[in-house]
């Protein structure tokens, strides 16, 4: 086949001034490399921790949570702002007495039917758009159009329409998830390689087995992304809402509950019902869509961010 | 129908009704559309496939043979002509026709080697999920992946994507395997292992392929019938035997390598020639 070491006779690849190469050729056998030795040093414990991102978080948390309390003690002004501990035992109080449970329990329940019907929504509307250039635009022109638009400033039209209830909130919970869910998932739907496709086609599935089996997850980065920025903006958008007109059907739900303390100047309670909302959503970010990101695009290697 | 009947006698040992075509190609143009043109990818181009062919399409880059393979796989309609699978006509994709690409995305991420071989075998060849994967272990195993098989593609290399994308065709058990220079991609080394390993799995099993490539080393190791293209647009430029081995072509009484080689060239070195006698 393709020539061996041409020896030490002038050529192409001879030494220089034709004088032969001092090094020799040879074959080898391997040694075997079981035995060699390992060497790892364990790096020092802080280091450890520091390497951990749950580490890292509960410390900002604790540093956020001293200067709150040092800050409030220093200002002394409880109608103004209340120490962490004063809020704490509100929590504690209102949790106990069963108000605070009651008042979650409320706004969840609204909070999942609003949630759901928009992420429902928003898939019909990817899907669609997916399937004909016609749809695209019709997604395109409506979301360039509402999704600009806050939803609480469609608050007093749902009223007038829906009355005073829990579908004018559902109604504008819908249209805060709706555009930013589908937009998300068309855009994923749009980035799924030509390849996939066809692998997807070559099994001959086409229409919704496609759509279903194939753009789903492979555009699942991008839709797990929007269903993020949909419950944050769901949740926000129903908190607004229930504070503009949360006693609805005589028990109102979070918002409603900050609203109320605000009125009787319980500040603690106010910052409780405050200190709720994030602690709910901070559940939500890591509990759930922590989760789900890790069994999914995590494991699947198809995680582009962070 | 083809004029070069004067291959070598060492050819398809396995063909026993040497006749049928398996697949015919017949007049067949392509034309792909651009936003700013139509353009002809491939112009009146036939051909026969029979059974256990190691049929290669080899052409410079533009000569419309992966536009050729996409049009067999049923993702492209021909503007005229036909193309036959077992006499039907070729209207849409399915999985008698299974692809292999070069692109390391054709395994789906979001399942692991053996679930991508499962899914197409339960989705394309509808098998039971028992069968599906008694069937996926084995060919898995028989690409050397046994090792791997609950692992996800993310985490395997190229050329190991490679060889489960071959499990996954070959489980399917297709009329056709089409592969789209599926080894383009991998480097030198890792190349040369899986042509020798194509070759052995087609010892096993005989299967029919038809394969695109540009190299003309791989061409004259896998195939065993070469068709070279022209390029802009496509068209068939010479159909030549060949044994496995680089040996003298009888209708070209050179070397297989270099009779390709030439027919190739003098295409370039005309149209350089006839672009200078424009220019001039």
């Amino acid at each position: 086949m393709s020539s061996p070491s041409r020896g030490p006779q002038p050529g192409r690849n001879a030494g220089q001034d034709g004088r032969a190469d001092f090094r020799k050729d040879f074959i080898r056998d391997l040694v075997d490399a079981a035995g060699a030795p390992v060497v790892v040093m364990p790096l020092p414990a802080w280091e450890r921790l520091y390497n951990s991102a749950t580490a890292r978080k509960i410390f900002i948390i604790v540093v956020l949570a001293l200067g709150w309390e040092a800050y409030a003690r220093w200002l002394d002004n409880p109608l103004l702002f209340p120490t962490l501990g004063a809020t704490l035992a509100a929590l504690r109080d209102g949790m106990i007495g069963g108000e605070l449970p009651a008042r979650i329990s409320v706004s969840i329940g609204v909070l999942l039917v609003g949630y759901g019907a928009g992420v429902v929504l928003a898939f019909a509307f990817a899907v669609v758009a997916i399937t004909s250039r016609l749809g695209t635009d019709v997604l395109e022109t409506l979301t360039a159009m509402f999704n600009p638009l806050p939803a609480i400033a469609l608050l007093p039209l749902a009223l007038l329409w829906f009355g005073l209830g829990n579908a004018s909130i559902v109604f504008v919970l819908i249209h805060s998830v709706l555009w930013a869910v589908a937009l998300n998932a068309h855009a994923g739907f749009r980035a799924v390689s030509e390849i996939t496709r066809m692998v997807g086609r070559n099994y001959g599935l086409a229409g919704i087995a496609l759509v279903w089996q194939i753009l789903l997850p492979a555009a699942f980065p991008s839709i797990l992304a929007g269903l993020k920025i949909g419950w944050a903006f769901a949740w926000r958008t129903l908190i607004a809402a229930e504070l503009v007109f949360g006693a609805t059907s005589g028990s109102g739900g979070l918002g409603w509950y900050i609203y109320e303390n605000k009125n009787q100047i319980e500040i603690p309670n106010v910052f409780a019902g405050l200190l709720t909302v994030i602690l709910i959503g901070l559940a939500v970010e890591n509990l759930i869509f922590g989760t789900v990101e890790r069994r999914t695009v995590r494991r699947w290697g198809m995680q582009s961010y962070g | 129908m083809s004029d070069l009947d004067t291959e070598p006698p060492t050819h398809n040992p396995g063909a026993s009704e040497p006749t049928a075509s398996l697949l015919e190609v017949r007049g067949v143009t392509l034309q792909y559309k651009t936003p700013e043109a139509l353009v002809t990818a491939v112009y009146r181009v036939d051909f026969d496939i029979v059974r256990s062919d190691r049929y290669v399409l080899l052409g410079p880059s533009g000569c419309g043979k992966s536009t050729l393979l996409k049009a067999v796989g049923g993702y492209i309609r021909p503007i005229e002509g036909r193309i036959t699978l077992n006499g039907r006509e070729i209207t849409r994709p399915g999985p008698d026709r299974v692809m292999v690409f070069q692109e390391f995305d054709q395994l789906l991420p979001w399942k692991t080697v053996k679930q991508n071989v499962v899914f197409a075998l339960r989705a394309g060849a509808r098998l039971g999920a028992k069968e599906a994967n008694e069937k996926a272990l084995h060919c898995i195993d028989k690409v050397g992946l046994a090792g791997f098989a609950d692992v996800y593609p993310h985490m395997l290399s190229g050329g190991m994507k490679a060889r489960v994308a071959i499990a996954r065709g070959m489980a399917m058990e297709p009329d056709i395997l089409l592969m789209d220079e599926p080894f383009a991609a991998l480097d030198a080394l890792t190349r040369r292992n899986m042509q020798d390993d194509l070759l052995a799995l087609w010892d096993d099993t005989r299967f029919t392929v038809l394969f695109v490539t540009h190299s003309i080393a791989e061409a004259v190791t896998i195939g065993s019938r070469i068709l070279l293209l022209s390029a802009h647009p496509g068209q068939v430029k010479a159909e030549l035997g060949c044994s496995g081995r680089d040996e003298i072509h009888p209708l070209t009484g050179a070397k297989l390598s270099d009779s390709i080689h030439r027919l190739l060239f003098e295409d370039i070195r005309e149209e350089r020639e006839e672009a200078g006698n424009e220019l001039a």
